[in-house]
């Protein structure tokens, strides 16, 4: 009986954090859906608003995708060779090299961007073009591929199994490419997904280093907060919660994959 | 060419040279350090040598105090406010968050029922909602046309709101604290072992007693290291802010307005440097408790 009454109000506590949780979105859904939010819904339903959002900031939107492949593209080339030679060094190297690598996730991105725009600021070629924005996203997102590509390949058996491949003759390249990254692919996906949902979703770093003509996909969101209708906020949010909410269903289902490997 | 020609013939040779099968100690390093050298000259380039200068640039002399920038935070009121605002409100939050959040993983990892997949989604989908979404999301709920205005216009007659003050920040930073320790509690909590608890029940235990004595001792690292990572993200939360509004004295939206509106450079490189400094030294506190986990900051 007690133990009745407390699953009821751990029950019912559980719920009031979930109801905090999705009541917000939610109402944004419905604001970004119905005519006119200050009458309500008896005003109808309509994708006027997300028309119209597409009519403003659709560049915005393939800006961000844009950006989200070349630094993924960018990651892979050089955070598995990374992951690689972590896996290959001494533990106090590897160690330490990971928690440099790690800087630009530890200090805000508010941070990186005034050190990057104080240093490279002046090259106004560079500073204007969307390659400065994808320097910040690849340095946030990097340490997320290393990181998922190295826990794969610690737990894979790699040194045995390149040992075996090396004692029957294959050369380093045959090893990297025909034992290693096949061993490590679960790896690279769950890094990928990681990579591709942050950078889609980055703005600290972004606010500070885009120009009128390289506006991202949340910088265009922070604008339309603060100088378009409700309506038309929420239904830019909807478009972004489109856009994000599959790839975090595919993190989790990676995340399981990798789970059951071990 | 295959694998197999390459070989030298026989079992002989396979034998006598062990040493050259994955090649020698030194040439195995040259080719970790070649295999780490894009990432390294990428992350010294753009990353170690502009945050360097940055650094040096925070000791340079404040305009208008005339001393260094970084003097200026420790001398200044008006500074030692902000920090002290920005820690204070953070260490709130974790708390907040921890004790909330941890009530609920706790459960959620450990009874089953009908639907908890679905309350689990809830709980933990919003992981990836940037900054300025979450400050929406606030505006949502606490804004000038947001639930709870119109709930009190309706009940009462007039506009509550609480969205574009310390209350909308403390509420929106909740809600992006909540679904990182959900996950932790529930993956500390799944590597709990339950036969502990069952050996305190058995010796007469009541329910209050495991839980202060066995479960919170058990999760303790994991709890110390998500609020860690909830301190660290909440400092550097410069989305939320910057939606909710610019008037608000926290560091990040200092940081800003040093840079954007007075040009006072050597001021917001001062700032950004304590600020990292924290950050990073509750992240690095977070990895030394529970590895693995990044967190990432919105």
């Amino acid at each position: 009986m007690k133990s009745r009454l407390r699953f009821t109000l751990q029950l019912s506590f559980t719920l009031l954090v979930c109801l905090f949780m999705i009541v917000p979105v939610a109402m944004s859904v419905m604001a970004g859906l119905t005519e006119n939010y200050f009458v309500g819904l008896e005003s109808g339903l309509t994708l006027r608003w997300v028309n119209e959002v597409w009519q403003l900031y659709a560049d915005t939107i393939w800006l961000s995708i844009k950006l989200a492949l070349a630094c993924l593209l960018i990651t892979i080339l050089i955070g598995v060779p990374a992951a690689y030679g972590l896996l290959r060094s001494r533990r106090r190297w590897a160690n330490a090299l990971e928690e440099l690598l790690l800087l630009p996730v530890a200090v805000p991105g508010l941070a990186t961007a005034l050190a990057l725009l104080l240093a490279y600021g002046s090259y106004r070629e560079f500073r204007g073009s969307w390659l400065f924005i994808l320097v910040g996203h690849v340095l946030f997102t990097l340490p997320f591929m290393v990181r998922a590509v190295l826990s794969v390949m610690q737990t894979a058996k790699l040194p045995q199994l390149e040992e075996a491949a090396a004692s029957l003759g294959a050369s380093f390249r045959q090893r990297f490419f025909g034992v290693v990254i096949p061993n490590c692919m679960s790896g690279i996906l769950a890094g990928a997904l990681m990579v591709v949902t942050l950078s889609i979703g980055e703005f600290n770093i972004t606010w500070m280093l885009h120009t009128p003509l390289t506006k991202t996909l949340p910088v265009g969101l922070a604008d339309s907060y603060a100088s378009m209708r409700l309506e038309i906020g929420s239904a830019y949010t909807l478009i972004f919660l489109v856009m994000v909410v599959p790839l975090l269903v595919a993190i989790q289902w990676a995340g399981r994959l990798t789970e059951q490997r071990r | 060419m295959t694998a197999a020609s390459k070989q030298p013939s026989g079992a002989a040779s396979y034998l006598s040279r062990p040493s050259t099968m994955v090649g020698p100690a030194r040439r195995k390093r040259f080719i970790a350090l070649f295999a780490l050298l894009p990432a390294l000259v990428i992350f010294c380039a753009f990353w170690l040598l502009p945050f360097s200068r940055l650094i040096m640039m925070g000791a340079e002399a404040d305009p208008s105090s005339g001393i260094s920038a970084y003097l200026t935070i420790l001398t200044h009121r008006q500074y030692l406010i902000s920090l002290a605002t920005t820690v204070g409100l953070s260490l709130v939050v974790s708390l907040v968050a921890v004790a909330i959040a941890g009530v609920a993983g706790f459960f959620l990892a450990r009874q089953r029922f009908f639907g908890k997949s679905i309350l689990v989604a809830i709980l933990t989908f919003p992981l990836a909602f940037p900054g300025v979404v979450v400050g929406f999301l606030v505006i949502m709920l606490g804004g000038r046309q947001g639930a709870l205005a119109q709930a009190s216009l309706w009940l009462f007659g007039e506009r509550w709101m609480f969205a574009y003050s310390l209350a909308g920040l403390f509420i929106g930073y909740l809600y992006f604290s909540i679904p990182r320790v959900i996950t932790t509690v529930m993956a500390a909590c799944d590597n709990l072992d339950q036969s502990l608890e069952e050996a305190a029940r058995s010796l007469g235990a009541n329910t209050w007693q495991v839980t202060k004595d066995v479960i919170v001792p058990g999760i303790a690292p994991a709890l110390l290291s998500t609020g860690a990572i909830c301190f660290a993200t909440s400092m550097g939360a410069f989305g939320t802010a910057f939606t909710l509004g610019t008037r608000l004295s926290i560091l990040p939206l200092n940081i800003y307005g040093e840079f954007t509106n007075y040009a006072n450079f050597a001021m917001a490189a001062a700032l950004s440097v304590v600020l990292g400094v924290i950050t990073w030294m509750a992240l690095s506190l977070a990895r030394r408790l529970a590895g693995g986990n990044l967190g990432a900051s919105v």
